[in-house]
């Protein structure tokens, strides 16, 4: 299928490319962290792959390992019709360090996403405009979907707060905000976020 | 409460009165005429809407009307799952609405949490608000919600305001077994088990 993104890939950052397998018409690239950003963007405007959906993002958690996180991505082509995944290591034992480039600037789709795998992981996104938790509370403590997260272990209610109590202008309450959500929306998405 | 009842009927141009106790009208009364409020969450709400439908029809009970606010509703229905993020903010539907109040829980995941054990569910709604009846269930069949409301409405009627708390279906202090548990008996003379007794 689309193996032929993964040659070009290859051809075009040589050694960032970790490794890459494809199984069952799947083609799956492991690259560099610090490769991550001109990667997505290369990916997304260069016409023999042009990837411009990004389907998901989001993380896996494997303990035993070192770098502990895999920051996954999950890449349509409307015009061409293929996929492709990207995966990237991040993270020491403890978790410290889990820190990779934001994609909000290449697809704007990553922006909720990658507040989610922040929730749930603790990856830090650079240069993200609005790094908070997207589930869970502000209180919440740890990232429960971290595979060290006791899986019974819930915490204290909290209680009711208005938005304003939250340190939550107005515009930032969920669910829609003018910069959160639908590409459709009567936004000008041509301007950088506030 | 539950004094003799004398009847009389009354034909051609007699007059008559008949007395009672305000408490016992205002609950005759309340227990006809909940105002609900819907608190659906999860997907208990498919078998409330089910519940609402023609076949099953709450409306009989006169519990149908509902109130998207608040403060005009009297029923709470808590229907789904309670994270630990909504807590408050069903405290504080709870709090908004008027008195006399009363709140059922729907379904397993409202009465206990039902299989969620995690970071993220209220394990019963009973931690944030006092609940009046629980309806176990996952979700619950129909007639058991009507069963729960018919309850709530007994409850109403006797101006009983104490939360519910779940007996045990054998109360050693009664000496008092539910027949809904069945019991099956072992015949000894060989013949097949017999039914329930």
């Amino acid at each position: 299928m689309s193996s032929a993104v993964l040659k070009r890939l290859q051809e075009v950052f040589g050694a960032a490319i970790v490794e890459t397998h494809s199984q069952w018409g799947d083609d799956t690239a492991v690259v560099e962290t610090a490769r991550w950003l001109p990667i997505a963007t290369f990916l997304r405007d260069d016409a023999a792959c042009a990837f411009e959906m990004l389907s998901d993002l989001t993380a896996v958690d494997y303990p035993d390992r070192e770098p502990r996180f895999e920051v996954v991505i999950h890449l349509l082509s409307l015009s061409k019709g293929h996929r492709i995944r990207i995966k990237t290591r991040v993270g020491d034992a403890e978790g410290d360090g889990a820190i990779v480039d934001t994609l909000c600037g290449v697809w704007l789709a990553a922006n909720w996403a990658e507040r989610e795998a922040f929730d749930m992981f603790g990856i830090n996104f650079r240069a993200h405009p609005d790094l908070r938790r997207i589930l869970m509370y502000p209180e919440f403590v740890g990232f429960p979907l971290r595979k060290d997260y006791p899986a019974d272990r819930a915490q204290p209610l909290v209680p009711y707060r208005t938005a304003e109590e939250a340190g939550l202008t107005i515009d930032k309450v969920a669910p829609f905000g003018p910069l959160e959500g639908m590409s459709f929306a009567r936004n000008d998405w041509t301007k950088p976020e506030l | 409460m539950n004094a003799p009842v004398k009847s009389v009927t009354l034909d051609g141009n007699q007059t008559g009165f008949a007395t009672t106790r305000l408490e016992a009208v205002l609950g005759w009364a309340r227990k006809y005429s909940l105002f609900k409020y819907p608190f659906v969450t999860a997907c208990c709400g498919m078998e409330f809407m089910s519940l609402a439908s023609p076949r099953f029809d709450h409306s009989r009970f006169g519990a149908e009307a509902p109130r998207f606010s608040p403060r005009q509703s009297d029923l709470l229905w808590v229907i789904g799952t309670i994270s630990q993020r909504q807590a408050p903010v069903l405290k504080r539907i709870y709090e908004q609405m008027m008195e006399p109040k009363w709140v059922l829980g729907f379904g397993t995941c409202a009465s206990s949490g039902g299989f969620y054990d995690n970071y993220t569910t209220v394990p019963g709604i009973d931690k944030i608000i006092p609940c009046d009846v629980y309806i176990p269930g996952c979700p619950p069949r129909p007639e058991a919600v009507l069963d729960g409301l018919m309850l709530l409405q007994d409850k109403i009627a006797r101006g009983d305001r104490t939360p519910a708390i779940v007996k045990p279906r054998f109360d050693p202090v009664q000496g008092y077994q539910s027949d809904l548990v069945q019991l099956r008996t072992r015949r000894t003379d060989g013949s097949p088990e017999g039914g329930a007794k």
